[in-house]
């Protein structure tokens, strides 16, 4: 227990003899971990963003124009019993060309059509977005000879949105490189000024170290005031950051909410508040440790 | 438990005594020597050649000097012996242990049990005299009972109770370098090493702080002095060992202060003039403050 504050009035003594580097580390820390705050939430969102785009894309399987009712009504039926299905609608041929024009917006292409070129169509809702491939295999088995072979004769093609979903998660997933790079950056520069701050101790403390060494202080009685001074830059920089994170919180986003429901949204979709603070603060204190550890490491010979 | 952090090693070498016991002491028969070196070779990385097959063997409650121009790998040897560095070839013992094969993890109970003074004092500067002796204990995880009673006690011995809290640039030299030494012996190790701890200091210093480490000696402690004073190792007429270009050229004894030695200086160094009171019974230590 002495030891132990012994360790930590060290630390203290050593940040405020180093009082400039301590707090451009500190600084780091916090910006860090203020962007770290804005990035985790907004990532979350656009993720979830994805996740719904996803859930909510179908297949849509396309008929073939001299299809009878008969043979239509029991097709519906087969799609119906399919696992995972949960809904089988129809869009007839005139609907399919509504839809295309309130899609297009201008109508000039369509009006040049003399006959309506669009297939009536199954849509085949799936109840989670991992089962589509499964229903497409099960509405087009292999046959065979390897072609897939339709369940039904009438079946012209199935097809689905696959490429607006390859767009929407090229956006999110160039975002969410952007994002990570930026936060890897930004720990970088963090580790390395705790670092700083660290080696920049170790050589104000030289005199202290030598003497250490040479009464015989075992390496980590030596090693942990040092490793204390850089928890205690990641825990105070950690700490002003929440509470900034949660000012901020308390004066932007919650009036927002009551307004947009979008940033009312994210608190479903992200993680709650707490459990936000928790983190970033665990990894303030771990990324901080982790600096003085590898200085430590690298310059302290003992 | 006073004792605790160098207990053990101290059973090992068969000794028990304690600073304060006033017995004359004679260098013991029988037993380990404390320090022994054997046919040790040191060459340091690109080949630069500090100590060439040196062997010798110094016995317990010893007063040794080692002496020899700049160079001559003094420094090198005292580095050995505090495992600062290992040998290239041979053997070095302390106690009786091989400490070249020494595993890192036993290196600083090995330093707990070697007091080391260096002619910078290496004290720390932001540190009164008191905190200074007391950071010895305080790292090698000493109880603050401990600290409490041992640090006034070595202070008292060194003559420096009534400087307790002043900071080190508040001293003279030689004040400092009673401290360091007070640093040294606080946690009572059975060898003291000291490596030119009068370089920096006047003639009449350096006697005060050869009296305060021959007294040393006299608690039963084994004293190793680097030097490169001659008239001070002529004067002392103790073990002398001289290194040149990294051999020993040198291992005497010059005999020691009998009874009969009239001579004020060993009169003194028998220890019959006080030590550390200053002005008491030598002027010249007034002049030191």
């Amino acid at each position: 227990m002495g030891r132990l504050w012994f360790f930590i009035r060290e630390a203290f003594r050593a940040l405020r003899r180093n009082a400039a580097p301590s707090l451009a580390a500190i600084v780091t820390t916090i910006v860090t971990v203020i962007l770290l705050g804005v990035l985790i939430p907004v990532l979350q969102t656009a993720q979830a963003k994805s996740d719904e785009v996803r859930s909510s894309l179908e297949l849509r399987v396309a008929v073939f124009d001299d299809a009878t009712k008969a043979e239509i009504a029991s097709l519906r039926e087969d799609l119906a019993v399919i696992p995972n299905v949960s809904s089988v609608g129809f869009v007839s041929k005139a609907e399919a060309l509504r839809e295309l024009k309130a899609d297009l917006e201008d109508d000039t292409l369509t009006a040049q059509l003399n006959s309506n070129p669009l297939p009536a169509n199954f849509v085949v809702k799936a109840d989670d977005a991992a089962n589509l491939d499964a229903i497409r295999q099960a509405i087009t088995p292999p046959g065979p000879s390897g072609e897939p072979q339709p369940i039904s004769p009438v079946i012209e093609s199935v097809f689905d949105r696959s490429e607006e979903r390859g767009e929407i998660e090229q956006v999110t997933g160039a975002l969410r490189i952007v994002l990570l790079v930026i936060t890897g950056l930004l720990l970088i520069a963090s580790l390395m000024l705790i670092g700083n701050t660290i080696r920049l101790s170790i050589y104000t403390r030289r005199r202290e170290v030598e003497v250490m060494r040479l009464v015989g202080a075992t390496r980590w009685f030596i090693r942990w005031p040092f490793m204390i001074e850089g928890v205690l830059v990641g825990f105070v920089g950690g700490a002003v950051a929440i509470l900034i994170l949660w000012l901020g919180k308390v004066t932007i986003v919650d009036p927002l909410s009551d307004t947009f429901a979008l940033v009312a949204a994210q608190d479903q979709t992200t993680l709650s508040f707490p459990l936000l603070v928790a983190i970033l603060f665990a990894s303030a204190v771990l990324v901080s440790a982790l600096g003085s550890g590898v200085t430590l490491r690298r310059f302290l010979r003992v | 438990m006073a004792m605790a952090p160098s207990l053990r090693f101290r059973s090992r070498m068969g000794r028990g005594k304690r600073q304060g016991q006033e017995a004359p002491r004679r260098p013991r028969r029988g037993g380990a020597p404390i320090i022994e070196l054997d046919d040790v070779t040191k060459v340091y990385p690109g080949g630069h050649l500090a100590l060439e097959r040196v062997s010798l063997a110094i016995n317990r409650g010893e007063f040794a000097f080692l002496v020899g121009p700049t160079g001559c790998g003094k420094s090198t040897l005292i580095k050995l012996l505090i495992r600062e560095l290992a040998p290239t070839e041979g053997e070095v013992r302390v106690a009786g242990r091989d400490i070249g094969s020494l595993p890192e993890k036993k290196i600083p109970q090995l330093r707990r049990n070697i007091g080391t003074v260096f002619q910078d004092f290496k004290l720390l500067p932001n540190r009164t005299v008191y905190d200074n002796v007391a950071y010895a204990l305080q790292v090698i995880g000493a109880s603050r009972t401990e600290i409490r009673e041992k640090v006034p006690e070595t202070l008292r011995l060194v003559g420096l109770s009534t400087k307790l809290h002043n900071y080190p640039d508040q001293l003279s030299g030689g004040e400092q370098q009673r401290v360091s030494i007070a640093r040294a012996f606080v946690n009572h190790p059975p060898l003291l090493l000291a490596d030119e701890p009068s370089g920096n200091l006047d003639p009449v210093t350096s006697i005060g702080i050869m009296q305060l480490l021959y007294r040393i000696n006299r608690t039963g402690t084994t004293v190793l002095v680097v030097t490169h004073d001659r008239e001070m190792v002529d004067k002392m007429q103790r073990r002398v060992i001289e290194l040149f270009e990294g051999r020993v050229v040198r291992d005497e004894v010059t005999g020691g202060y009998t009874e009969e030695s009239t001579t004020e200086f060993g009169v003194r160094m028998r220890g019959e003039m006080g030590v550390g009171v200053e002005g008491q019974t030598n002027g010249h230590e007034a002049g030191e403050r």
